[in-house]
C-alpha cells in the first residue's frame, strides 16, 4: 500500500493537478476490476480477471497493476494504458495479497491456502523463492529501503519479517488474533500490523522486533466484537494513519505522533482496503458489504461520496494520470 | 509382450522427462523453511468409539468413518506450522475404539500415562463417566460431539469444555430468525428418540422465550423409512400430508428428528405449503459446506484438499478444540492441563474460528460462545444472533443458557470471574 504513495507521488509532481487519476478496484465476487476516473467517479472500464481477485498493487512506474486471482493460482497483470490483462504469473496456490518493491524488481505474494510467501521477478514472472511462514499468510509490506518485507499469518497470529536478499525469516512476532495488514511507516521506523479479531493494531520496532505500542479502538455505540481493524494507509505527510475498522463501518484516524485516535469516519459497510490519492487529499475505501467505495476528504475527514463498484470490493490502487 | 518399438519410445520419453526434471531442478526456486527444533511438545488425545450411528437419511450425504478426528488432524498440523516457528510441537494420540471398546478404561489408561488434554468424541453417558473418573479431575476434556442441554445444565462438569452448540443454542438461533421473519406460529413434529425429545424441549423453551406460539405438537409415529429403498417415495408422499393435516393455521413446521430418520421427508410434502426448520430444512449448525464468509472458504478448501471430503460439523468442533489448545500453548508456552485451563478461562483468551469474532467460554457452564449458522440444504440463509436481540455483555449470550438461568453448579475453581 505504501508503495502506492511513493509510486504515485513522484510522477504526479510533473503532472497538472487538473488531470484525473485512475482508480482500480478488485471485485472479489465478480471476477473483475473496476476502473474509475477520480474526477468524475464514473466507471471507465470493467476489466475481467481470473477468479477471486483480491490483493492488488501498482508498479513503481505506474505501467502495470498486479492482481492476485486466488482461485486461479496466479497474478493477472493489467496494462494501465490498454486497461486489460496482458499477462499472468503463476504464484502457487491461492495468492491473496501482494506487494512490489520500490526498485520495481520483485513481487512478494502471500499464498493463503498453502502457508508460504512466493517471491517473483516482476519482469519475467519467474519464481525466485518460496518462503514458508505460518498458516494463512495474508499481509505483505515491503520496507521503504527494500531490505525487508513484512508478512502476516492470519491463523498463526504472527508477523514475519523476511530478509529480501537471503529470504531468511528474521523474526516471527506474535501479535493479536488474525493479523491482516502489515505496513511500514514512510520512514521505515515502524511496522504497523492490524489484527482483525484481536481488534488491535500492533506497532512494531523493525530493528528490535518488539511491539512498542498497541492501538485499541472504542467507538460509542459499537459492540467490541465489531471492531475489526483491517486496511492501513498513512497520510502523505505521515502525520496521520487511517485504519479501516471493517464491521464497524468506519475508518479510524490516528495521530501518528501521539498514537491517539482522533476521529472515526463513517463509510459503507465493511471497509476493507484503502488507497490515498496521489496528492494526498482524498482517501478511498473498498466497502465489501455495500458494493461501493467511499470517498473521504482528508482535510475535513468527511465522507463525501459513495460510488458503486462491483460485488464484494476488496482493494484499491491508484494510477496517477 | 510389448513390441520393442514401444519400449524404445518409452525409454526416450523417460529420458526426456528426466532431462526436463533435471532442468527444472536446477532452476528451482529457493525454498526457505524456518524450522526451529521443538522445545515443548504437547500431546493431545482424540478419544472416540465407533458408535452405531444410523446412515444419513439423504443419499447426498456421504457416510464417513473419520468424522471429527480428521478435523483434529488438520488442526494439529496447523498448530505445528505455527509451533515450528517458535520451537513447539503438537502430536495427536488417536484412541479410536471399536464398537465394543471401553472409552472409560482407555481414558483411565491415557490419563494415567500423563495425557490430560483430551478431545472427547463421546456420547453423553460415556463423556460423563470419563469426566467423573478420579484420574480425570486434573484433565481437561473438550466435548466435540454432544448437543445435550443437560450436559450444560444439571449434569455439567468442571473438567468438560463444550465446543458444539447445545440444543437450546440451536433452537434460540432458529427462533431469533423466525421472529425476525415474523413467522411466529409453529407446528412441532417430534421423533421418538431421546435426542428428539431433547431438541423438542429446546424448541418449546425458545418459543416461550421469544414469544412464538406452538399451535400444535405432533409425534412422528410411523415406522421410520430406510435410507435405501426402491419404493419409498409413494408411501412417504401420503404419510407426510397425513402427519401435517388438520392443524390450526401456522407459519412453519419445526421438526425435531435428531436421529435423522424422517426429517427430510417433510420438505415439499406437508399438507400446507410451509417451510421446514429444525433438525432438517433450515438447520442451526456450527459449520456447513455452504458457508464461505470470514475466510471460511480457506478452511473449506484446506480441509477438502487434505481429507478428500467436505468438512462436517464434528470436524469443525474437533478442529476448533485443537486450535484452542494450540492458542493456549502458543500464547503461554506452557502445556499442562492446568495451564491450558487457566489460560482459556482468562480474560485474554479468544479463539478465531471463521465466525468473524473472537470466541471464548461461558464461565458458568464452560460452553463455547459462538455465532450459529442457519443453513438451508444448499445455501447459507443467515447467522444468529439476529439484529435487535441484545445482551449487555455478549450478543452470543442471547443463544442458549445465560448466566441467570443456568442450572450448572461448577466447583468454585471453575467459576472464577463472571465472564
Amino acid at each position: 500500500m505504501r508503495r502506492l504513495l511513493i509510486a504515485i507521488a513522484l510522477p504526479f509532481l510533473a503532472c497538472t493537478p487538473a488531470s484525473a487519476d485512475l482508480l482500480f478496484v478488485t471485485n472479489e465476487k465478480d471476477n473483475t476490476v473496476t476502473v474509475l476516473d477520480s474526477k468524475t467517479l464514473e466507471t471507465v472500464k470493467t476489466i475481467p480477471t481470473g477468479r477471486r481477485p483480491r490483493g492488488l498493487a501498482i508498479t513503481p512506474d505506474g505501467t502495470e497493476v498486479l492482481v492476485c486471482v486466488g482461485d486461479d493460482d496466479r497474478v493477472d497483470v493489467i496494462d494501465t494504458e490498454k486497461l486489460e490483462v496482458v499477462r499472468s504469473m503463476g504464484t502457487g496456490p491461492d495468492p491473496e495479497l501482494l506487494d512490489i518493491d520500490n526498485a520495481g524488481e520483485k513481487v512478494y505474494v502471500a499464498n493463503e491456502d498453502d502457508g508460504y510467501v512466493t517471491v517473483l521477478e516482476l519482469k519475467t514472472g519467474k519464481v525466485l523463492a518460496e518462503i514458508e511462514v505460518g498458516v494463512e499468510p495474508e499481509g505483505m509490506g515491503v520496507a521503504p529501503d527494500d531490505k525487508t518485507v513484512a508478512a502476516t499469518s492470519e491463523a498463526t497470529s504472527m508477523a514475519h519479517i523476511i530478509d529480501t536478499s537471503t529470504y531468511e525469516v528474521l523474526a516471527n512476532i506474535l501479535v493479536d488474533t488474525r493479523p491482516r495488514v502489515s505496513i511500514y511507516t514512510h520512514d521505515g521506523k515502524q511496522l504497523w500490523v492490524s489484527a482483525e479479531i484481536g481488534g488491535t493494531v500492533a506497532i512494531i520496532n523493525p530493528d528490535t522486533y518488539k511491539i512498542e505500542h498497541k492501538l485499541t479502538f472504542e467507538i460509542p455505540g459499537v459492540r467490541p466484537e465489531l471492531i475489526q481493524p483491517m486496511g492501513i494507509v498513512f497520510s502523505k505527510d505521515g502525520k496521520q494513519a487511517f485504519v479501516a475498522i471493517g464491521r464497524a463501518n468506519r475508518v479510524a484516524v490516528i495521530d501518528t505522533a501521539t498514537l491517539k485516535t482522533t476521529n472515526y469516519i463513517l463509510t459503507g459497510q465493511r471497509p476493507w482496503h484503502m488507497a490515498l490519492s496521489p496528492d494526498g487529499t482524498k482517501l478511498y475505501t473498498a466497502n465489501g458489504l455495500t458494493n461501493d467505495m467511499t470517498v473521504i476528504d482528508v482535510a475535513t475527514l468527511k465522507p463525501e461520496k459513495s460510488v458503486p463498484v462491483g460485488r464484494l470490493p476488496w482493494g484499491i490502487v491508484i494510477k496517477p494520470q | 509382450m510389448r513390441p520393442p518399438l514401444m519400449s524404445l519410445r518409452c525409454a526416450a520419453m523417460l529420458f526426456t522427462a528426466l532431462v526436463a526434471t533435471v532442468a527444472v531442478a536446477q532452476d528451482k526456486p529457493k525454498r526457505v523453511t524456518p524450522d526451529k527444533p521443538p522445545e515443548l511438545t504437547t500431546k493431545i488425545v482424540y478419544l472416540t468409539k465407533d458408535y452405531q450411528e444410523p446412515p444419513p437419511l439423504s443419499l447426498v450425504d456421504k457416510e464417513v468413518d473419520d468424522k471429527g478426528v480428521q478435523g483434529a488432524r488438520i488442526a494439529v498440523d496447523e498448530n505445528n506450522r505455527t509451533g515450528r516457528l517458535i520451537g513447539q510441537h503438537f502430536e495427536l494420540l488417536e484412541a479410536l475404539l471399536p464398537p465394543d471398546g471401553d472409552p472409560v478404561a482407555k481414558a483411565k489408561e491415557l490419563i494415567g500415562q500423563g495425557h490430560g488434554l483430551i478431545l472427547a468424541d463421546l456420547e453423553a453417558k460415556d463423556l460423563l463417566a470419563v469426566a467423573d473418573l478420579p484420574e480425570a479431575k486434573q484433565a481437561v476434556l473438550f466435548d466435540v460431539r454432544t448437543s445435550d442441554d443437560i450436559l450444560r445444565q444439571e449434569q455439567c462438569r468442571s473438567n468438560v469444555f463444550h465446543i458444539p452448540p447445545n440444543w437450546a443454542m440451536r433452537a434460540d438461533a432458529l427462533a431469533q430468525y423466525l421472529l425476525w421473519k415474523r413467522w411466529r406460529r409453529w407446528v412441532l413434529i417430534v421423533g421418538k428418540s431421546e435426542a428428539d425429545q431433547g431438541y423438542a424441549a429446546a424448541i418449546r423453551r425458545a418459543a416461550n422465550r421469544f414469544g412464538a406460539k406452538i399451535v400444535e405438537e405432533r409425534p412422528y409415529t410411523f415406522e421410520a423409512g430406510q435410507r435405501r429403498t426402491d419404493t419409498g417415495h409413494q408411501q412417504i408422499q401420503t404419510q407426510m400430508p397425513m402427519l401435517t393435516q388438520g392443524v390450526p393455521d401456522y407459519d412453519v413446521i419445526v421438526v425435531a428428528d435428531e436421529s435423522d430418520v424422517f426429517g427430510d421427508y417433510l420438505l415439499f410434502r406437508s399438507h400446507e405449503p410451509r417451510p421446514v426448520v429444525g433438525t432438517h430444512g433450515l438447520v442451526a449448525v456450527a459449520w456447513h459446506r455452504a458457508f464461505e464468509e470470514y475466510a471460511g472458504t480457506q478452511m473449506q478448501n484446506r480441509f477438502e484438499r487434505i481429507a478428500g471430503r467436505i468438512m462436517l460439523e464434528r470436524d469443525y468442533t474437533a478442529w476448533l478444540a485443537v486450535r484452542i489448545i494450540g492458542e493456549a500453548v502458543l500464547r503461554t508456552n506452557k502445556n499442562t492441563p492446568e495451564d491450558v485451563r487457566a489460560y482459556i478461562l482468562s480474560e485474554k483468551f479468544e479463539v478465531a474460528g471463521f465466525k468473524g469474532q473472537g470466541m471464548n467460554f461461558r464461565h458458568w457452564d464452560l460452553q463455547l460462545r459462538q455465532p450459529i449458522l442457519l443453513a438451508g440444504p444448499r445455501a447459507l440463509v443467515s447467522i444468529s444472533p439476529q439484529e435487535g436481540f441484545l445482551h449487555p455483555k455478549f450478543l452470543t449470550d442471547t443463544l442458549g443458557f445465560d448466566q441467570p438461568e443456568t442450572k450448572c453448579r461448577l466447583a468454585a475453581d471453575a467459576a472464577q470471574g463472571s465472564k
